[in-house]
Formats: C-alpha cells, structure tokens, sequence
C-alpha cells in the first residue's frame, strides 16, 4: 500500500499550499490538485463508481470556485491577534484529536473491516435486485429512500442558489 | 494505521483553515478539504486487503470484495457536498457584492 500513502501525502502537500498560499486562484487551483489525488486513491481502493464521481464533481467544483474568485482577488491582511488566534485555532485541533483518538483505538485494522450488514448484501443481493453492481443495488433498491433524500437537497440547493443570485426585484 | 493517520493529517488542515482564516473563499476551501478527509475515511473503513471490486461477474470468487455499503454512502454524500459547495459560494458572491470584501472581521455591519 505504499502508493496509497505516496498519493496521502501529495494530498496533505495540496491540502497545506492550498491554505498558505495568498493568491486566492492558485489556492483553488491546489485544491483541485487534492480532489483529483482522492480520485486516484478511490481507484486504488477498489471503488470505481466513486472515482468517476469524484472527477465529475471535482471539476465542478473547481468551476464555481474559479466563478466566486476571479477578478475579486484582493490581498488580504492578516494583521490582528496574531498569537492568540494561533494558540486558541491549536487548542481546539488538540481538543479533537484527542477525541479522535479515543474513537479511532476501536477501529478494525486496516484491510479487515467487520461488514455485518454487506456480508448479506454480497450473498443476496444479485439474487434480490437483479444488479451486478452492489453499489447501485445498495443505492437504488435497500436504500432508495437515502437517494430520495438526496435527491431533494440537490434541488433545495439548486432553488437556494437561484434565490440568492436572483437580479430581479433586488433594491438598489 | 498509518493511512488512518495520514487521512487525519489532511482532516486537520481542513480544521485549521477554517479556524484561523479569515477570507470566505479560504473557508469554504477548508470546508472542502474536510468533505475530503470525511468520504476517504469512510472508503478506508470499509477496504478489505487484496479485495475486489464490488461487481459481480461469473467467473470470480464472492468472499472477498470489499465493503459496498460505505461506498453507496459517500456517492450519496459527494453530491450533497457539491450542493453545499455551491450554496456557499452563492452567498459569498452575495457578500462580496453587498461589502466589496471578503474577509469576515469587516462584514459586521448591518446593511438593509
């Protein structure tokens, strides 16, 4: 698995430029560089489905991003308090790892997960849905109502988005 | 466990982004990298060592795919995040038209 780690840390890399650099465009650009990283890794992780959502969905998001940054690209200062903003950002990242610890020390080890619920799903679900692919079975028949659910929020946000850059009937 | 580790690692910088700048447009990168961190956490739980794809086909054995049901979700869930992304860049655009900036120690007042 190492490039599995290989690709993690070119990822963090993105991840850390991403929020250092002062240039907002290059920022969305590095962020871009991650999402196509998680890209990879879920083909090496065996979820190919996945892997294709996630290049979709990441271009998208580079485009709207690039559509709220540019030509608003001012130089931001980061004048203030500058010790004490650090110091209470640090305590609050110690705080949750410290409870992460706690929750991840019961995890599985990595490569041999429990899979209670799955096991049934891959003895029955070719039989019971009639679809090669467990994913799509799990999201279209044993929890359709999730993509239901799914489903309304992406138009919810769709009406939001209209509503909130709507040019008619705005007071100037 | 170290690639449990290294998914921590990138959920953290998403953390202090979010924490410590003050640009909308650096939060909602923050917020991004956390979805991130989040679905690749999620596939990692449910990674079998030497598994396979979680397709059927004839001629392979059924024992050893990896897990789908955490793969359903995060396909759910990497669509919602593309929503949400777009909800918060709308409103950033907004207040950026409203206050003429972006960063948030300067949008206080309450403009009509």
């Amino acid at each position: 698995m190492l490039e599995l780690q290989l690709l993690l840390i070119f990822m963090i890399i993105g991840a850390i430029i991403a929020v250092k650099e002062k240039d907002l465009l290059s920022s969305v650009i590095a962020v871009g560089t991650v999402g196509l990283g998680l890209s990879l890794v879920f083909l090496i992780l065996k979820a190919p489905d996945l892997a294709i959502v996630q290049l979709v969905v990441e271009i998208l998001v580079i485009i709207i991003l690039i559509r709220a940054t540019i030509r608003r690209d001012l130089p931001f200062s980061t004048s203030g308090r500058w010790f004490f903003n650090t110091l209470v950002t640090f305590v609050f990242i110690g705080v949750f790892l410290v409870f992460i610890y706690l929750y991840i020390k019961d995890l599985p080890q990595f490569g041999q997960p429990i899979m209670k619920i799955a096991q049934r799903f891959i003895a029955e679900g070719l039989r019971e849905t009639g679809a090669t692919n467990l994913v799509s079975s799990v999201i279209l028949d044993y929890r359709a109502y999730d993509t239901l659910g799914e489903a309304t929020i992406l138009f919810t946000a769709v009406m939001g988005v209209l509503a909130v850059m709507r040019k008619v009937g705005r007071k100037k | 466990m170290s690639v449990y580790f290294l998914c921590l690692v990138l959920f953290s910088v998403g953390l202090y982004c979010i924490l410590r700048k003050r640009n909308l447009i650096k939060i909602i990168i923050g917020i991004v990298i956390m979805e991130y961190a989040v679905h690749l956490f999620f596939i990692l739980v449910g990674y079998r060592m030497n598994g396979r794809v979680p397709i059927h086909s004839p001629d392979q054995t059924v024992l050893d795919m990896v897990d789908p049901l955490p793969q359903a979700l995060v396909l759910t869930a990497i669509v919602i995040g593309l929503a949400v992304t777009a909800m918060i860049a709308a409103i950033a655009m907004r207040v950026y038209e409203k206050y003429g900036t972006f960063d948030i120690t300067k949008i206080r007042k309450l403009k009509g």
